[in-house]
């Protein structure tokens, strides 16, 4: 749109100062404490939690490695810190296939209603992720007990005498996971469909192209953008999930969220829970930038 | 009646769908159901009753923690909107100028950075001004909650800005109103539906809150999610259903309206 130029010049020389009371609340209660936790991540540990004021790299060195108790000079690798790493970005990439498997279909089925329909079955999808995530991770948790949904039904048609244990295990973080980040992966690939023009699978088809091959050389590389979106909004919350592994996974199986939560409660290693938070933010920045690489490429594409 | 060849349909994927949808529902359905069981157990069906949502509103603690939710929600949402609104108005429809992009990152940063790294972040912070002041106040909460919910007000608030009709405002101007009467008798107007959005999605995003609330608040702060969590780790009774059914119908109203708010535009 057209406007004159000396009118935007004008306004935007005070007009930014509107932004600072946001600014403000943002640096106080969100940049500013996370600077703070990249300076105790290289703190001494406090007695009673806290921070001793030393300089120190061990929190980091914890992270990945460990010294024997009795004998310092004995350094081996961290391998519980390791197994919440692992189980961490293990649990979040199944999450996403699973969610990618079931999503995929599911955003394509919508997109393929009727207009006046394809309303309904959005608004459908989109209400479960406005309702509480705690809520459903409790329906999951009701779902999965030993007197359970699943269980009771199960013992009730005869198919087993006793229930079968499935909470606190990985099956049931998984699980839950993909439930609750579902829509977050349906709705990228629903509007990546509805930009799609259907004229070129339709051109597929007369080109004698079975279902199989449109499917993967027309229909996949139209809604690639949106499998690339969905996979960056169920992996970044999947990686950082704190209340999902919590309820499902109980102590022991842990993610690294909770890992962190642990250094600031029982474990009372303030620095080693601020590295941990900090290899998380790394894990999410990375995940972040890779998507937005992605995107870019995407873009030079089709410009060129 | 011969099948027509569709070009959309991919064999298998309305199945799919189908149980994808099945799943999605059939958690919460069961949910909402056993809150209404006669008996203690949520999986075995004893008969209607509501005696489970009697033992709720009869329990003073989920009294004070649903009133303690509704009010900071309410607080911290309407001081974001403002927040937001100033902020949407500082950063939309001005060429680019210097800073810009730190300032989209600042109002952004609670979108990217994990729930939980927040959460350590304003512990570490909060556990330090208590000690300095010895201020134990709900103030925390109110501030860590306004400041999540920035971003969440600040997108419909920019989106409806963007697509704002200039023209009238340039009307205005054309008619001798000053800044202050064009804003306050055509873009504030105009940006109403925006700002009931924002505010909506701010409670919302409040509301559903808990680890960050988990983190910062301080003894007796619970609140509706935080003390959910608690009690989800004892055997719990058909009366936490009947607390998630009733929070589950409070967002379903607020999700509705917004989808009226935002739909209506036009």
């Amino acid at each position: 749109m057209a406007s004159d130029p000396n009118q935007t010049e004008e306004r935007h020389g005070w007009k930014w100062l509107l932004a600072t009371p946001a600014l403000i609340v943002l640096v106080l209660a969100a940049s500013g404490p996370l600077m703070i936790v990249v300076l105790y991540s290289f703190l001494s540990p406090g007695n009673m939690g806290g921070v001793a004021w030393e300089f120190s790299t061990d929190a980091w060195f914890r992270v990945f490695m460990r010294r024997d108790i009795f004998d310092p000079e004995n350094v081996t690798v961290n391998q519980a810190h390791l197994a919440v790493l692992w189980r961490s970005v293990w649990l979040s990439a199944q999450t996403t296939v699973i969610c990618a498997v079931l999503g995929f279909p599911t955003a394509w089925f919508i997109a393929t209603r009727p207009p006046g329909q394809r309303t309904v079955w959005l608004f459908l999808i989109t209400i479960p992720f406005w309702t509480n995530l705690l809520i459903r991770t409790f329906a999951i948790q009701e779902m999965l007990r030993n007197n359970g949904t699943i269980n009771t039904a199960l013992m009730w048609m005869g198919v087993i005498n006793e229930p079968i244990p499935m909470m606190f295990t990985d099956f049931a973080v998984l699980l839950g996971m993909a439930y609750v980040f579902m829509p977050l992966m349906v709705l990228p690939l629903y509007a990546a469909m509805d930009k799609m023009d259907f004229r070129l699978v339709e051109a597929g088809y007369d080109l004698y192209a079975s279902r199989i091959a449109v499917l993967r050389h027309v229909i996949l590389p139209l809604v690639k953008p949106g499998f690339i979106a969905g996979s960056i909004l169920v992996f970044i919350p999947s990686i950082g999930a704190y209340v999902t592994p919590r309820v499902l996974g109980g102590g022991q199986k842990m993610m690294l969220g909770n890992l962190i939560a642990l250094q600031f409660g029982q474990g009372r290693n303030w620095p080693l829970g601020a590295a941990l938070a900090m290899v998380l933010l790394i894990i999410t920045v990375t995940a972040l930038v890779l998507y937005l690489r992605a995107v870019n490429r995407q873009e030079d594409k089709r410009d060129g | 009646m011969a099948r027509q060849f569709s070009i959309s349909r991919l064999p298998g994927f309305g199945a799919i769908a189908l149980l994808t949808f099945v799943l999605l529902y059939l958690p919460i359905i069961i949910l909402v159901v056993f809150s209404f069981n006669e008996n203690q157990s949520q999986s075995i069906w004893g008969g209607f009753s509501l005696r489970w949502y009697e033992a709720a509103f009869d329990n003073q603690q989920v009294r004070d923690v649903s009133i303690r939710s509704l009010w900071l929600a309410l607080v911290a949402s309407s001081l974001a909107t403002i927040l937001a609104t100033l902020a949407a108005l500082a950063t939309t429809r001005v060429s680019r100028f210097k800073g810009q992009t730190i300032i989209y990152a600042l109002i952004n940063q609670p979108l990217m950075v994990p729930e939980v790294v927040t959460g350590i972040a304003l512990l570490i912070v909060v556990a330090f001004i208590k000690v300095q002041t010895g201020y134990t106040g709900m103030g925390y909460l109110v501030l860590a909650h306004t400041a999540f919910c920035i971003p969440f007000a600040y997108l419909p608030i920019r989106a409806r800005l963007e697509t704002m009709d200039r023209t009238l405002e340039q009307a205005a101007a054309d008619l001798y109103a000053s800044h202050v009467q064009a804003f306050r008798y055509i873009t504030l107007p105009l940006l109403v539906p925006g700002i009931v959005a924002g505010f909506m999605l701010g409670f919302v995003v409040s509301l559903d809150t808990v680890v960050i609330t988990e983190f910062v608040k301080s003894a007796g702060q619970d609140t509706l999610p935080t003390y959910m969590l608690g009690q989800l780790r004892r055997a719990v009774t058909p009366e936490m259903n009947a607390i998630a059914t009733l929070f589950l119908a409070l967002s379903l109203c607020i999700v509705t309206l917004f989808f009226l708010v935002t739909s209506k535009r036009g």
